[in-house]
């Protein structure tokens, strides 16, 4: 079985006749929420301090989306 | 009644003066799926709901006029001290004849917010199930300006922002679980 990603992949078609370099690739977001249901106890926390940079207190949660220019857009 | 706290939910540090970047952000404002549709959405279905998501709608509803807090900001710093020159090149020059520098309720093609943009059926679950789906549109729509903004520490509190998204769209689908009933019992149809 896979790793648990909040990423997820598709190819879509690619032209022969297409006008612009194709992007084979398309990326899309699938966060946590999605797949959870109602939220278990005693997930892991971040520290208050932590939490609030995070914007949630909860490590699941966490899902941070990075720009183009941004370090981090790589590994997402 | 509400308590108001005189500061920003998240901080917002805005790089350089980059008026392009407002016009992408008053999606967020004035937008469909902004946070100002989302906070008229949610305050405005906890009358016809059943009492145990009352509070979350509230919650959520309060919070999300602390996100457009946050969002006029980062609207007024990114055009503020913006030059005639700076505002066309960034083509925002049809909101500043109307408005200045004035922050106005449209989206990013300056079309006026509008009621329409919400809903409230009156049946909790369609209500809910809207709700979810708004979350999942803001966050995508963060998403994208993300991918348009070369600002770092701007995009530090969209990110923010995003997160918030996915924390709202989380209990929202936890009040469905609620209302529905089922959660503890066993399924047999």
């Amino acid at each position: 079985m896979k790793d648990f990603t909040t990423r997820k992949v598709y190819y879509p078609y690619v032209s022969p006749f297409d006008p612009c370099p194709p992007i084979t690739e398309k990326v899309y977001s699938t966060p946590a929420q999605l797949y959870l249901g109602f939220q278990p106890e005693n997930l892991q926390q971040f520290t208050p301090q932590e939490a609030l940079y995070a914007g949630t207190l909860w490590k699941v949660f966490y899902d941070p989306y990075y720009g183009w220019y941004e370090k981090g857009r790589e590994d997402q | 009644m509400w308590i108001y706290e005189k500061k920003l939910q998240y901080p917002v540090k805005v790089t350089e003066c980059n008026p392009r970047l407002a016009k992408y952000l008053i999606e967020q404002y004035g937008g469909a799926d902004g946070e100002l549709a989302a906070a008229l959405r949610y305050l405005n279905q906890r009358y016809t709901i059943p009492d145990k998501v009352i509070g979350l709608l509230t919650d959520i509803g309060t919070e999300e006029f602390a996100h457009l807090e946050m969002i006029a900001t980062m609207i007024y710093k990114l055009t503020k001290d913006a030059t005639p020159e700076q505002i066309k090149a960034a083509g925002i020059e049809d909101h500043y004849v109307n408005h200045d520098n004035a922050l106005f309720y449209t989206n990013a093609s300056g079309v006026p917010f509008t009621a329409s943009y919400i809903q409230a059926k009156g049946d909790p679950i369609a209500d809910l199930y809207e709700d979810i789906a708004a979350e999942e549109k803001a966050r995508a729509t963060y998403q994208w300006i993300i991918d348009m903004s070369d600002d770092v520490q701007l995009n530090d509190s969209l990110r923010f922002l995003r997160e918030r998204e996915i924390v709202h769209s989380q209990r929202f689908r936890e009040a469905v679980d609620m209302l529905i009933e089922e959660r503890d019992r066993k399924k047999i149809f």
